[in-house]
């Protein structure tokens, strides 16, 4: 946390993207979480997505729910309308935001109190429907903003920070998005914006629902020993099964992998995922295989992370509803009302 | 006991089992009255249950017009022998029974006080039909036909209706026409027809017309630009939406492209309803959702934030009775004070009352132009009685003028034009900030949407002179909405009275009789219909101007009399309650019997005066 406020001046050297924005006009208010949170990594990856997409900061929209990693939206995009709602229900706003106008993109943060504990029933339901959103959550397996109780992700003999074992058993976010249908599902970690950013920028790009449940070690409340989500134990569990480049249609692919070991996944809006193969036999395209090859991993104790499944070819709400192309909140009185001409022709069909 | 002897004026109770196929028989009965010319109110009471259990269809026949509730039975039609003895003891005396006489009953199953007139249903449908689900279904199409010929109904009538009613399955007019020819023709044959209570011609009907108020509301939606709509099933009110899908399939789909002009989601709870209608809201769609009291229990906490956070959203609460789950299917109007003050914190929300379909249809749409300029939550509050219920109203009006209003919404343009952009800013004096839609410009006009406390500026403070203007401003906003709501409807008495009478919504056709009643009583009253809150600054007047006021509600707790306490400051002693609970519709028998004995004591500003006369005066 610090309270020098930034300088609104930016340095003139500063890279731009295609849009001429820099990094710093993706920023937003200074962060107020605590020093060294994971939750401040995954917003500087946000940012660091957002401008290497060259996206206009204005046409996100960004939701959260209440807690710690719902408070972050405030600290990227400041330029991007955001939206803090009630605990656990941001998913449903999300969605009657994306009716309302499926042009914007939309990026909902949450966290695992938010969405697996009060929120598991919006964010299952969320993915089920297929909502097009990137949808993040930032995951530390315990309540911070009222001092270090469990979350539902926090592992069955976990300790909190007074050495007392969690008897419950967690819930896999990731195991779930995967089970309801979410067409993009990634892993990763705060501490690893190398893998972070890329994955942002896939689900972003994403025309789906896109899931990443990202490991954030509270340094406050979890970060102990005896914890399983702390800096030091996800580094050692940390299992990446791939790790992602992102191509958009401008650049042409350059470095080729040896055969094998690299698979390139086109997405809908033209973008190529290259994932450059860790574990060989892992295929990310197939739903199944991913949830039986997690399952297992897991019994094992590793943490698995990477992009874990991804359809290419994706369809959304939007998609299953019908509805028109253009914004619903674009429609004018001549679109939307029948007029006095239909309504007596409705009167006579009532008598 | 002489049989009653009445034409035009006169109640037909149907008692049923639900699941029989009675309902479209029932509706032709009304609907056949009613292309006489005659005013018929029907109205459905029916258990939470879809098959098995009890049903019953009552049609109130008023030449006059009253299309309230009434009590009593003139006529039974006794199909469902599990409530017969219930429903023997409601016929009127000098009221007449009619039935399924293939089975004979002992004589203690019936009343020497009416007349009993029946015809061997079953034995005639089972003669005429070898298919049992047919023997059934026509059964009721057969008691029409018997009935048409008892009440000297116009069989041409029905025979018209039929056929427009099959004009989709074309086949089925003929067997439909046939079974009524053979009920006519039993009972023209071995019943003494006409009995007493006649049907005759009049043209008291005109350009009226005939619907359910949640379908009203629903189309009120599609007139007032409504383009989302995410609700979750609940009796009594998921008519409403389907109704929506209804008419948006007909009117929103692009008939080329099949494109849809809105969207409708099935959430998975009332939570995410409401949740979905506010993100909808705060992107620019006009949205709504549609429900009924525990509906309105579960959306507490995202009403508390649309309303703090300025968010318009539209509420369609179809009301039954509570608590809890309470009787689903029965109707009262006992969620206004939910509403009125719904969610954690100060919180007050606006309210419509619509009395029939005519104003759900009105008030639908209103509610959409009412939620933008005030970027607030306003609930329609329907009931079940106008929700379910078919009812002749005059005919739906729209003026092709009339724009939607979209409220203070800043654009690109505006924003590019260095206009000051405070999301909580009141630059209008009226307590009514702007607000921009996500998206709309790169650099300007962005802010965060929160349900915690923020400055002018939409930044977060904790500070307490922040927040207090804040909530100051609302209150401003609230009192702003008094001016903008539908005003009340006021009825004086002919030579004026310092009684007077306050109702809202369903109670309208009920207190329309009622009000004659009285006034054949020597009881005279000012009548004050409220369709909205926060109460018009006529309300306030008309309680000031009479000595006692009778409150009409349909709940135990006389809600509406305490928002008229509580937020007009209006001294309790003046408020009288009438209040009505049972889950039936309120009668105008009820009301009239209620206020005449009232009506009987001294008026207070009379007992006030007397007590503070001078010793020796």
């Amino acid at each position: 946390m610090t309270y020098l406020p930034k300088p609104k001046l930016h340095h003139p050297d500063l890279p731009k993207n295609e849009l001429g924005l820099t990094r710093r006009d993706y920023e937003g208010t200074i962060s107020t979480l605590c020093a060294g949170c994971g939750h401040d990594s995954i917003s500087a990856a946000i940012i660091h997505a957002c401008y290497n997409l060259s996206l206009p900061p204005h046409r996100i929209a960004k939701l959260s729910g209440i807690g710690c990693s719902s408070k972050t939206p405030t600290y990227f995009l400041g330029a991007a309308h955001g939206f803090n709602s009630v605990h656990g229900r941001m998913p449903s706003v999300l969605t009657g935001a994306h009716l309302a106008n499926r042009d914007l993109i939309y990026l909902g943060v949450s966290g695992d109190g938010d969405s697996a504990s009060i929120g598991l029933g919006q964010f299952a339901h969320a993915l089920r429907r297929g909502v097009n959103m990137t949808y993040i959550v930032e995951n530390n397996g315990v309540y911070g903003l009222t001092k270090g109780q469990f979350s539902a992700t926090a592992d069955r003999g976990a300790l909190n920070k007074r050495g007392t074992a969690n008897g419950d058993n967690a819930i896999d976010m990731v195991g779930l998005a995967l089970q309801l249908g979410a067409t993009f599902v990634a892993r990763s970690f705060s501490g690893d914006k190398v893998q972070l950013v890329p994955l942002i920028e896939a689900a972003l790009t994403h025309q789906g629902p896109a899931f990443i449940d990202c490991l954030s070690p509270c340094v406050t409340f979890n970060n102990h020993a005896g914890s399983t989500k702390s800096f030091d134990y996800v580094r050692a569990h940390n299992e990446a099964v791939n790790f992602l480049d992102i191509i958009t249609g401008r650049e042409p692919i350059t470095h080729e992998q040896e055969p094998g070991t690299v698979k390139l996944v086109e997405q809908h809006d033209g973008t190529v995922l290259r994932l450059r193969k860790l574990d060989t036999d892992y295929d990310p395209t197939d739903r199944a295989a991913a949830i039986d090859y997690l399952a297992h991993r897991q019994q094992a104790g590793e943490i698995v992370t990477g992009l874990l499944y991804v359809d290419s070819d994706p369809t959304d709400l939007h998609g299953h509803l019908g509805t028109a192309r253009a914004p619903l909140n674009r429609f004018d009185d001549a679109a939307l009302i029948p007029g006095a001409a239909a309504l007596s022709r409705i009167n006579a069909s009532l008598r | 006991m002489k049989p009653l002897v009445r034409a035009n004026d006169f109640v037909v109770k149907f008692a049923n089992v639900n699941g029989s196929g009675s309902a479209s028989a029932n509706r032709l009965f009304a609907q056949a009255i009613i292309r006489m010319g005659v005013p018929a109110t029907p109205r459905n009471i029916f258990p939470s249950n879809i098959q098995g259990l009890p049903t019953w269809y009552e049609v109130r026949i008023s030449q006059a017009g009253y299309l309230g509730a009434r009590a009593g039975t003139d006529l039974m039609v006794a199909m469902n022998p599990q409530t017969w003895d219930k429903d023997i003891a409601g016929i009127v005396p000098g009221g007449y029974l009619f039935y399924d006489g293939t089975r004979p009953l002992p004589a203690s199953k019936f009343r020497d006080d009416i007349t009993v007139l029946s015809l061997p249903l079953t034995a005639i449908c089972n003669a005429e039909y070898s298919d049992p689900r047919q023997r059934q279904l026509f059964k009721n199409i057969v008691y029409l036909g018997a009935l048409s010929a008892l009440l000297d109904i116009d069989p041409a009538v029905v025979e018209q209706l039929l056929a427009e009613q099959f004009k989709a399955k074309e086949k089925l007019i003929a067997p439909n026409v046939h079974a009524f020819r053979l009920g006519r023709a039993h009972a023209e044959k071995s019943l003494p027809c006409p009995i007493g209570l006649t049907v005759r011609r009049c043209d008291k009907v005109g350009e009226s017309v005939f619907l359910e108020g949640n379908s009203a509301a629903a189309l009120g939606a599609v007139y007032g630009g409504a383009t989302a709509c995410a609700w979750y099933p609940i009796t009594p009110s998921t008519s409403l939406a389907e109704g929506f899908q209804r008419w948006c399939a007909r009117f929103r789909t692009d008939p080329e492209t099949k494109e849809k002009r809105y969207a409708i989601v099935q959430a998975e709870d009332e939570l995410a309803s409401i949740g979905m209608v506010i993100g909808a809201g705060w992107n620019g769609a006009r949205a709504f959702t549609a429900t009924s009291g525990p509906g309105i229990s579960l959306m507490q906490e995202f009403l508390g934030l649309a309303y703090f956070a300025e968010i318009p959203a539209v509420i369609f609460d179809v009301q039954r009775a509570g608590p809890s789950t309470g009787m689903p299917t029965r109707t009262q109007q006992c969620d206004v004070l939910a509403c009125a003050y719904a969610s954690h914190g100060d919180t007050k929300h606006v309210l419509l009352f619509p009395e029939d379909p005519r104003e759900c249809f009105e008030f639908g749409a209103t509610a959409f132009d009412l939620a933008d300029r005030l970027q607030t939550p306003v609930f329609v509050l329907l009931d079940l009685d106008i929700g379910m219920n078919e009812r002749l109203v005059a005919p739906l009006a729209w003026d092709d003028s009339k724009r939607m209003d979209r409220g203070k919404v800043m654009t690109a343009e505006m924003l590019e034009s260095g206009r000051d952009f405070g999301r909580y800013l009141d630059v209008d004096g009226d307590g009514i900030p702007w607000r921009t839609w996500p998206g709309t410009h790169p650099t300007r006009g962005s802010f965060f949407t929160r349900g915690t406390s923020r400055d002018r500026y939409a930044r977060y403070t904790e500070e307490g002179d922040a927040y207090h203007d804040n909530m100051e401003r609302l209150l401003k906003k609230f009192a702003t909405a008094r001016t903008l709501v539908p005003a009340p409807v006021r009825r004086d008495a002919a030579a004026g009275s310092r009684l007077g009478v306050i109702y809202y919504g369903s109670t309208a056709p009920a207190m329309d009789e009622a009000l004659a009643l009285l006034a054949a009583q020597d009881v005279a009253l000012d009548a004050l219909r409220i369709r909205a809150f926060p109460f018009h600054p006529d309300v306030k007047r008309f309680v000031q101007e009479h000595d006692r006021v009778f409150v009409v509600e349909q709940n135990r707790d006389a809600q509406l009399r305490s928002l008229l306490v509580v937020e007009e400051e209006i001294d309790p002693a003046r408020l009288v309650r009438v209040l009505h609970y049972d889950g039936s519709p309120i009668t105008a028998s009820f009301i009239a019997e209620e206020i005449a004995a009232h009506a009987r004591v001294t008026p207070l500003r009379r007992a006030q005066s007397h007590a503070v006369q001078p010793q020796g005066h």
